[in-house]
C-alpha cells in the first residue's frame, strides 16, 4: 500500500435530518495512487465536490474515513492537512498582491522569510508570472489569476493537489492551454494532481484515471481507455461520448435487435435481454456492394467539418448515428436516401448491464 | 422648438418638483452657514463680511467645554459600539437561520424603532435610581446610552461589507494552513476594515447628533454641544450660534465623504 | 450527523451568542431593558418632587385620556391632553403626505438620471439624513421667524406690510418636519423606483394608456412598497418628534414628545409621562405590524 496517496473508505454525506434528509455521497470507497492525475468526472449534484471538499477538509463525513499516505486524517482540521486546493473562484486575496497570495500558506506555517521568498520566486516561474509579481490579483486576467491560483495551491508543496473545476471560468482556447500547462505540471512536480470537472472531454484527455461518479455514487473507475471502451453501464455509457443505445435479446455470442436482426457479441457479455451500445465512430460505412454486416438507409446528414454525422434506419426501422470521416473516402457523405453497408469494429458492440 | 425622442420614465412636472426639493433642502442651511460669516450679529439683515464669530464662538470657554465632551462622547461611544458591533456581526452574518438569530437582529435594531423620546424617558428613569442607588454622576451614563443607540448604525455597513464577502476567501486560508485566528487576522479583518470604519464613521456621527436622549440622560453641568445649542437657541439667536452649526456641519459632511469613500464599490 | 458535524453546529451557535453577548448586554441595560422598568413606572404613584412612590395605581393610565375633577372627583375626557394628541397624530400624518407628494417626484427623477449623476444626487439626499437635526430646524427657524430673512426679504420687497407671525404655530412645525424628514421618504422610494422595469411603462403605453393611467395602474401598485417602508419611517419619527415642535412649535404648540417631557419637569408627573411613552411605543409598534404585513403582502413584486 506505499503507493497510496489518498485512500477514502465508505463514505457517506447526508445533509438536514429525517424526511428532509439528502444523501449527497453514498458509501463511496476510492484508492488514489501517488503522483497520479486522478479525476472524478460526473453531471452538477454527483457528490465529486462533497467529496473533493472533504478530501481538503472542509467537510466532514456523516461516515467513514480518510486517509492519507496510510493515517487516517478524516478529524483533522484543513489548515493541518498537507493538501491544497485550486478552487473554482480561484479565491485569491484581494487585499493581498499576487507574491503575498503565493507565500501565504508558507508564511502562515510561520517559515523564514528567505526561504518564502525563494520558494514564491519558483512557483512564479513555474506558472511563467515573474512579472506580475508585485500586481493585486483584480489587476489579472482571468487566466493569470488562474495560474497565480495554481502557484499558491503549489508553493507549500502539498502531498495532493485538489483542484474544483479550475478551468470552468476560462475561453474554450485558454481552457486547451491551461490542460496541457497542468498535464505538464503534474508530470513535472509528480504531485498527485485530484482533479474535479463535469467536462468529459477534459477528463479523456488529461487523466491518468478517472472515477465516473452519479447521485452520490461511484459508477466506475479506470483509466480513460476503459472507460470509454467499457462503460459499466448505460449512464457511463451515455456520459462518456456518444453512444446509440439498442434495447437487445443477448443469447450466447448472438443480440437481437427488433426481433429479427442478429449481431455477434463476446461471449463474457450478460445474458437476456440487455442495451446493446455501439459507439458512432465504430460504425464503418461502406458503398451497399461491399460486404457488410447490415445494410443501412441514410436519413439525414449534417457536415460537421472532419466529419459528418450520419442517421441510419436498419430494415427494421432501428435508427443508428454514425460518424463518417470526410478524408478516409476522399469524399462527403452519400447522400441522403442511399442504400449502404454497415461494418463494426472489432469490440464495438457492447452488452450493457442496465 | 427641437424635438424630444419618446421618453417612458419621464413624468411631466417630475423634474420640477424634483429640483424645489433639492434647492429646498440646502437654501436653509447654506443661509445658516452664509449668515455665520456675517458682520453684524443679526441672522436677517446682511452686514458685510467678516469672520468674527468663529473666534468669539472659540474663546468662549463654555463652548470649547461643551464641544469637548462631545468629542469625548462620540469617540469613546462610536468605538465601544463599532467594537461590539464588529463581534455581533462576526456572530451573526454568514450561518444557517437560527430563531436565536432573529432575537439578536431584534435587539440590536431596536433603538432603530423606538421613538427617541421612549428611550429617553426609558433612561431618565432607569438612571435615576442607579444615581440614586451609586451617588455616581459621571459620564459613564451618557457614553453607555450613546453606545447602546449607535450600535445600529455600526452594525449596519460592517454586516453588510460581512455579507458581500466571499467566503472561499477564508475556506482557501485554512487549506493555506491559517488558522482560525490567523485567518481572522490576515484575511476576515483586513477586507473587513472599510465596514468597520464606516460603520465607526455612521456611529460618531449619530452621536455626535444627538440631542433627545442626551438631554434626559445628563446630570447637571454635563451638556453636549447640540443640547448647549439647544438652550442658546431658546434665549437669544446670535450669528456665534451659526458659526459653531457651520463647524459641526463641516466635520459631518467631512465624515461622511470619507463613510462613502469607504462603502463605494471598487473593481 | 456524525460527531464531527454535531461539533460544528454547536459551536456556531455557541460562538454566535458569545460575539454577540457585549453588544446585547449594552443594549439590555441601556436601550431595551429600561422600556419595561418605564412600564413599571407607569403604574405607580407620582412623587411631591418628581420621580415616584411606590405604591400601585392606575391613576397615570386614567389621566392619559380622562381627567378628574377637583371639586366633585368625576371623571371627563381629558380636552387638553386629546388636543395634544390630536395634533401630534394630524401634524405626522400630513407631513408623511406631503413628504410623499414631492418625495415621489424626486425619487423618481434620481432614479431616472444617467449613472454618475444619480448617486451624486443620492449622496445630496444622504447628507441631510445625516447632519445634525438641531442645526437643520433651527436653519428653518431662522428663516421663518417674525425678525427672519422671510419677512425681513418680503418686507423689503413690499408684498407685506408687516411680519408674518410663522414661528409658533402648527405650520411652522409642519414645515420643519416635512424639511428634516424628506430624505426618509425619499430613500426608500428611490430603492422601490431603482427596481422598477422601465420597460413596463412603455408596454403601458403601447396598451392605449394615458400618463396618468400609467401612473395610478402601473407605477405606484408596483412602488407600493417603497411607499409604505417611506410612509412609516416619516410617520414614526413624527410622531415622537421632540426637537423640531419645541424649536419651531413653542410652547403652545407641543405634540406628545414635548408633553412627555413636561411630566418629568415642570409637570413632576413621572408615572404619566411613563405610561404617555409606553401609549406612543404602542402606537409605533401597531405601525410597524401593519407595515410589516402590507410589506409582506406585497412581497412578490418587490
Amino acid at each position: 500500500m506505499r503507493d497510496v496517496a489518498i485512500e477514502a473508505v465508505s463514505l457517506r454525506k447526508v445533509y438536514g435530518t429525517d424526511q428532509h434528509a439528502v444523501v449527497a455521497l453514498d458509501d463511496v470507497s476510492i484508492s488514489i495512487r501517488k503522483g497520479e492525475f486522478f479525476t472524478l468526472l460526473g453531471p452538477s449534484g454527483c457528490g465529486k465536490t462533497t467529496l473533493l471538499k472533504m478530501i481538503a477538509g472542509f467537510e466532514t463525513p456523516s461516515e467513514g474515513n480518510i486517509l492519507l499516505n496510510g493515517h487516517d486524517i478524516t478529524e483533522q482540521p484543513p489548515n493541518r492537512r498537507p493538501v491544497n486546493t485550486v478552487f473554482q473562484s480561484y479565491a485569491l486575496f484581494p487585499h493581498l498582491t499576487v507574491r503575498q497570495n503565493v507565500g501565504f500558506g508558507l508564511s502562515m506555517l510561520g517559515r523564514p522569510a528567505a526561504e518564502i521568498d525563494e520558494v514564491v520566486n519558483r512557483a512564479l516561474g513555474l506558472v511563467k508570472l515573474e512579472a506580475m509579481a508585485d500586481r493585486k490579483p483584480q489587476q489579472l486576467s482571468g487566466g493569470q489569476q488562474q495560474r497565480v491560483a495554481l502557484a499558491r495551491a503549489l508553493a507549500p508543496s502539498p502531498e495532493v493537489l485538489l483542484l474544483d473545476e479550475p478551468l470552468s471560468a476560462l475561453d474554450l482556447k485558454l481552457r486547451k492551454e491551461m490542460q496541457t500547462e497542468l498535464k505538464r505540471l503534474q508530470l513535472e512536480l509528480g504531485i498527485t494532481f485530484i482533479f474535479v470537472t463535469h467536462d468529459q472531454e477534459e477528463a479523456l484527455t488529461m487523466s491518468d484515471r478517472i472515477a465516473v461518479m452519479s447521485s452520490g455514487n461511484l459508477l466506475q473507475v479506470g483509466t480513460p481507455k476503459e472507460i470509454y471502451n467499457h462503460p459499466v453501464n448505460r449512464f457511463v455509457a451515455d456520459f462518456i461520448g456518444e453512444t446509440n443505445f439498442i434495447p437487445a435479446q443477448v443469447a450466447g455470442t448472438t443480440a437481437t435487435i427488433g426481433g429479427d436482426i442478429a449481431l455477434p457479441v463476446d461471449p463474457a457479455s450478460p445474458q437476456g435481454s440487455h442495451t446493446l451500445a455501439v459507439r458512432p465512430e465504430h460504425i464503418r460505412i461502406v458503398p451497399s456492394g461491399a460486404e457488410a454486416t447490415l445494410r443501412a438507409l441514410i436519413t439525414e446528414s449534417v457536415y460537421f467539418g472532419t466529419d459528418s454525422h450520419v442517421r441510419l434506419r436498419l430494415a427494421n426501422d432501428i435508427e443508428l448515428v454514425a460518424r463518417f470521416q470526410s478524408d478516409e473516402a476522399g469524399g462527403d457523405a452519400p447522400p441522403v436516401d442511399t442504400e449502404v453497408g454497415l461494418i463494426f469494429a472489432p469490440g464495438a458492440l457492447q452488452v450493457l448491464e442496465d | 422648438m427641437a424635438r424630444r425622442d419618446f421618453s417612458a420614465a419621464r413624468l411631466p412636472g417630475f423634474a420640477t418638483i424634483a429640483i424645489t426639493v433639492f434647492v429646498a433642502l440646502y437654501a436653509p442651511i447654506l443661509m445658516l452657514v452664509a449668515y455665520s460669516f456675517n458682520a453684524g450679529d443679526s441672522i436677517a439683515i446682511w452686514e458685510g463680511f467678516s469672520l468674527k464669530w468663529y473666534p468669539v464662538a472659540w474663546n468662549n470657554a463654555e463652548v470649547r467645554e461643551v464641544t469637548l465632551r462631545s468629542l469625548t462622547i462620540a469617540a469613546t461611544a462610536s468605538v465601544l459600539s463599532t467594537t461590539v458591533a464588529t463581534m455581533a456581526a462576526l456572530g451573526t452574518t454568514r450561518r444557517r437561520q437560527t430563531r436565536g438569530q432573529t432575537f439578536i437582529y431584534l435587539l440590536i435594531n431596536q433603538p432603530l424603532m423606538v421613538p427617541e423620546i421612549v428611550t429617553a424617558v426609558a433612561l431618565l428613569i432607569f438612571f435615576a435610581s442607579i444615581k440614586v442607588a451609586t451617588g455616581y454622576q459621571g459620564l459613564g451614563y451618557l457614553i453607555a446610552a450613546h453606545t447602546a443607540f449607535c450600535i445600529p448604525f455600526a452594525y449596519l455597513p460592517i454586516r453588510a461589507r460581512l455579507e458581500g464577502m466571499d467566503l472561499t476567501l477564508e475556506i482557501a486560508a485554512g487549506d493555506l494552513y491559517a488558522s482560525s485566528w490567523q485567518t481572522f487576522r490576515h484575511v476576515t479583518l483586513p477586507l473587513l476594515a472599510p465596514g468597520i470604519g464606516a460603520g465607526m464613521m455612521l456611529a460618531f456621527v449619530t452621536s455626535l447628533d444627538d440631542v433627545v436622549i442626551t438631554l434626559f440622560v445628563k446630570s447637571a453641568g454635563q451638556d453636549t454641544l447640540p443640547t448647549y445649542m439647544l438652550a442658546q437657541i431658546r434665549r437669544s439667536v446670535s450669528a456665534e450660534v451659526n458659526a459653531i452649526s457651520t463647524l459641526l456641519l463641516l466635520l459631518t459632511v467631512l465624515l461622511l465623504t470619507a463613510f462613502f469613500l469607504l462603502t463605494r464599490k471598487r473593481d | 450527523m456524525s460527531a464531527g458535524e454535531e461539533k460544528t453546529a454547536r459551536g456556531e451557535t455557541r460562538s454566535m451568542w458569545l460575539l454577540s453577548s457585549p453588544a446585547l448586554i449594552i443594549l439590555i441595560f441601556a436601550a431595551a431593558g429600561p422600556l419595561l422598568i418605564m412600564l413599571v413606572y407607569s403604574f405607580l404613584a407620582p412623587g411631591k418632587y418628581g420621580n415616584v412612590v411606590w405604591e400601585f395605581s392606575t391613576d397615570a393610565w386614567v389621566s392619559t385620556v380622562l381627567t378628574r375633577d377637583i371639586f366633585d372627583g368625576t371623571l371627563s375626557l381629558a380636552d387638553a391632553h386629546l388636543k395634544i394628541f390630536w395634533r401630534s397624530v394630524k401634524l405626522s400624518l400630513i407631513t408623511t403626505f406631503f413628504t410623499f407628494l414631492v418625495g415621489f417626484p424626486t425619487a423618481w427623477f434620481i432614479a431616472t438620471r444617467q449613472e454618475r449623476s444619480r448617486a451624486a444626487l443620492l449622496f445630496l439626499i444622504t447628507i441631510p439624513f445625516w447632519t445634525n437635526l438641531l442645526i437643520r430646524t433651527f436653519a428653518i427657524n431662522q428663516i421663518i421667524r417674525t425678525e427672519g430673512m422671510l419677512n425681513t426679504f418680503l418686507l423689503w420687497l413690499g408684498v407685506i406690510d408687516e411680519p408674518l407671525i410663522l414661528l409658533y404655530t402648527d405650520f411652522a412645525v409642519f414645515i420643519g418636519m416635512t424639511y428634516v424628514y424628506l430624505p426618509l421618504m425619499v430613500l426608500p422610494l428611490f430603492a422601490a423606483i431603482d427596481r422598477f422595469d422601465m420597460r413596463l411603462i412603455e408596454a403601458a403605453y403601447d396598451l392605449y394608456a394615458s400618463r396618468w393611467q400609467v401612473l395610478r395602474k402601473v407605477i405606484l401598485p408596483i412602488v407600493k412598497p417603497g411607499i409604505i417602508a417611506g410612509s412609516i419611517l416619516v410617520f414614526i419619527p413624527s410622531l415622537g418628534a421632540y426637537v423640531t415642535p419645541r424649536i419651531l412649535g413653542g410652547g403652545r404648540n407641543m405634540m406628545i414628545g414635548n408633553f412627555i417631557e413636561m411630566q418629568f419637569g415642570p409637570g413632576r408627573n413621572w408615572p404619566l409621562g411613563a405610561a404617555l411613552s409606553v401609549l406612543l411605543l404602542v402606537i409605533v409598534a401597531a405601525a410597524l405590524i401593519v407595515y410589516t404585513r402590507a410589506a409582506t403582502k406585497e412581497g412578490p413584486h418587490g
